[in-house]
């Protein structure tokens, strides 16, 4: 069962799966905002399958041993957060006491594998992309575990399942929890990248950033996990701030977890839609003066409500 | 970090044409800029010498992809003051016509790429739509996208029929209703203001030191225009006004050419009204006399100068061009420093840089390593390779004659 779990469901093969949905949806809502016509449904699953097929080239100067294991250190551990994350009931495939603090671990690593990748590419552009990478990380992560702890304040519980049961218990606490809800949405557009916040990558300065030199099966696996972690950060999202619908039986509550998700990624292609690209000194300034602040003062405000509650 | 130097160019998404721009980085700040140009040289001036004046016509609407009709009416009104030819009064006005409608496109294409530069996709998709309009139309009237060849020698080549004239206006409103809308979003979306306000300072002085023209220029407070100051074609018979801005950064350009946008669109409803009957060209004669004139022309991105000497035959002796972008670069260098490189794609992109248009000569970098042949070493180099490669020219030649002579 273990092994059918990791491989198929919600495993591997799941996570595959949602992540080029991901990224189609994202990519379409993106063209029908633009008055394009956008990707077939299967453009995702067609670029993949081309890029396997190219021709893989590995800067000389490049770290070989780390230039090929990033890619695959990446797609692990996205993988590996998914399963301690609640998704449509609120018992994870795995948990224990404090997996919302591995989760948040085992999302850092993608950025940290970006920045690795980059610097041992040893091109120029690939390390500007890497130091942004890093730089951006230590922008938004902060406010990001601000805005993950305050529910998990609030419901007294480190583990993921216990907040989701928490505000099962308690639908309407969750309403609390919106300010840390926006925070963890606009920090999530730094995590993946994206505009305004794809400052790492920028296109016309730096041209891919980490992701210069990649190119090949390589590159495919880092798409393909960043089309994953975009599907685990909107799942832990969704678990913590919208716990609802997680009573319901089996089957609604698949689809009520897919709508949920769907959700999370029209947000972040209607932001992306309607933004330029801020610069990098911007972004920081951005994320310490307002995002932190704000993230702070939803911990206040479910530090006293739960002062109110106590007796 | 230490100091490094980053290459922008010659290939580089950036970019829409070749040119290579060596900014070194003290960190993400700008320390200073190097700039190697030449990558698209022709070689159109000299190729002018060598072809009649009608045919370097079609050859000078070719230096630019987006101002094809400013390069060959500013050529055009040169010879026609040579020849001493008087244009009638509608062929000057379907030319200025032209004119507008080109600037338009070029404005709405270079806010797309604007809004590339900084990561805004959205803008860029929604004015490269509606620039079809202005395209259809240019196609419509010269029967071509990009190289319309309206001009000739002595007036214009196509006539306007009253249908055309009705869906030039009708399409002037919906893209005058586009424009407000991409001028609220310039002015008003938060993230984009971001990026375009205090960006790439130039100071009036400095614009003027530098020699800036166009929108480069007049968003730094500088009110100069050659429409208004020195008008050509029809530009005498309408009322318009020069947009001039003193924000001195990339969001002055931006508000100048939206601004010029509608002005454009007021200039083509009053030449569309007011289109005087009659012909539209005189017949041209094929050699002018000696003599040299010296044409302006305010081009989408600031002033074209042409100039042209005559000796005489149908060939011009010597035609010299100044395009609008050799005149900003300078203003480039002086506009990227201290900035950060985020900022270096938007402030080379704010001239609205066209490459192929400024592009003139080769230089030889450091000819060290190598040899400099001239044509007749490199002849001889090539003969003597194909002899060491089994292959004589000269015997086969021989060959051949005794050949044709025995066949004979």
């Amino acid at each position: 069962m273990a092994l059918f779990n990791i491989l198929v469901f919600p495993g591997v093969f799941f996570l595959v799966i949602a992540g080029l949905w991901f990224e189609f949806v994202d990519r379409r809502m993106y063209a029908r905002m633009q008055h394009r016509q956008g990707p077939p449904w299967f453009q995702p699953l067609a670029d993949f399958i081309k890029l396997l097929a190219k021709e893989t080239i590995i800067p000389e100067d490049a770290n070989k041993t780390l230039f090929v294991a990033m890619p695959i250190v990446c797609l692990t551990a996205t993988i590996s957060a998914f399963f301690y994350i609640p998704m449509w009931n609120a018992q994870a495939v795995f948990s224990f006491p404090g997996d919302s603090i591995v989760v948040m671990y085992l999302l850092t690593i993608p950025t940290l594998t970006f920045f690795l990748a980059g610097w041992y590419s040893t091109s120029l552009y690939s390390t500007l992309g890497a130091v942004r990478s890093l730089t951006q990380l230590f922008a938004y992560e902060i406010p990001l575990f601000m805005a993950v702890l305050a529910p998990a304040m609030l419901a007294n519980s480190w583990s993921l399942s216990g907040i989701a049961a928490y505000y099962t218990a308690h639908p309407l606490m969750a309403l609390l929890n919106l300010p840390a809800f926006c925070v963890a949405m606009v920090t999530l557009l730094g995590k993946l990248e994206k505009v305004p916040f794809d400052i790492p990558e920028a296109e016309t300065e730096i041209v891919a950033g980490a992701f210069t030199e990649y190119t090949g099966r390589h590159l495919a696996l880092f798409r393909l996990s960043i089309d994953i972690e975009a599907i685990v950060a909107g799942s832990l999202v969704v678990a913590v701030f919208l716990p609802f619908g997680l009573a319901l039986p089996w089957y609604l509550g698949i689809v009520v977890y897919l709508l949920k998700i769907t959700l999370v990624v029209a947000l972040i292609a209607i932001l992306r839609t309607i933004m330029a690209r801020l610069r990098i000194e911007q972004m920081v300034n951005f994320c310490w003066k307002i995002l932190a602040p704000l993230a702070l003062a939803q911990l206040l405000l479910n530090l006293v409500v739960k002062g109110f509650l106590k007796p | 970090m230490s100091k490094i130097t980053i290459p922008i160019g010659p290939q580089h998404p950036a970019l829409k044409e070749p040119a290579s721009f060596k900014i070194t980085l003290n960190g993400e700040e700008i320390y200073s800029m190097d700039m190697r140009l030449g990558y698209n040289h022709r070689g159109i001036e000299k190729a002018c010498e060598e072809r009649s004046y009608i045919q370097g016509l079609y050859l000078i609407e070719r230096i630019c992809g987006i101002c094809s009709h400013s390069h060959s009416t500013a050529y055009i009104q040169a010879l026609e003051e040579l020849a001493g030819l008087q244009v009638p009064k509608r062929g000057l006005y379907i030319r200025t016509l032209i004119a507008e409608l080109e600037r338009i496109h070029s404005h709405l294409l270079w806010l797309g790429v604007a809004a590339h530069e900084v990561g805004f996709d959205t803008l860029l998709m929604y004015t490269w739509r509606d620039r079809e309009l202005v395209m259809d139309h240019l196609a419509e009237i010269g029967g071509n996208r990009v190289n319309y060849a309206v001009n000739t020698f002595g007036g214009v080549r196509r006539d306007l029929t009253p249908d055309e004239i009705a869906h030039i206006l009708k399409d002037v409103d919906t893209l005058e209703e586009r424009t407000k809308y991409y001028a609220q979003v310039a002015t008003e979306e938060s993230t984009l203001i971001a990026r375009l306000s205090k960006v790439g300072v130039m100071s009036k002085t400095e614009a003027e030191t530098l020699g800036a023209v166009g929108p480069t220029a007049r968003a730094c407070g500088v009110d100069r225009d050659v429409r208004r100051d020195d008008p050509y074609a029809a530009y005498g018979d309408v009322q318009f006004k020069v947009c001039v801005d003193d924000h001195c950064d990339v969001y002055g350009r931006v508000l100048v050419r939206v601004g010029e946008l509608f002005e454009s669109y007021n200039i083509i409803r009053q030449l569309l009204k007011n289109l005087p009957e009659g012909p539209i060209a005189v017949k041209s004669p094929r050699r002018i006399a000696a003599g040299e004139v010296f044409s302006r022309y305010e081009a989408p991105r600031g002033e074209d100068c042409h100039y042209v000497k005559s000796n005489g035959t149908d060939k011009p002796e010597r035609v010299k061009i100044r395009a609008p972008t050799l005149a900003n670069w300078r203003a480039v260098r002086k506009m990227i420093e201290g900035n950060y490189l985020a900022d270096a794609p938007i402030i080379i992109a704010a001239i609205d840089p066209c490459f192929s248009c400024t592009d003139r000569a080769i230089e030889l970098v450091r000819p060290a390593g190598g040899e400099v042949l001239t044509w007749d070493q490199l002849r001889r180099h090539g003969i003597e390779w194909h002899r060491q490669q089994g292959l004589d020219f000269a015997a086969l030649n021989k060959k051949l004659n005794s050949h044709m002579g025995r066949v004979k």
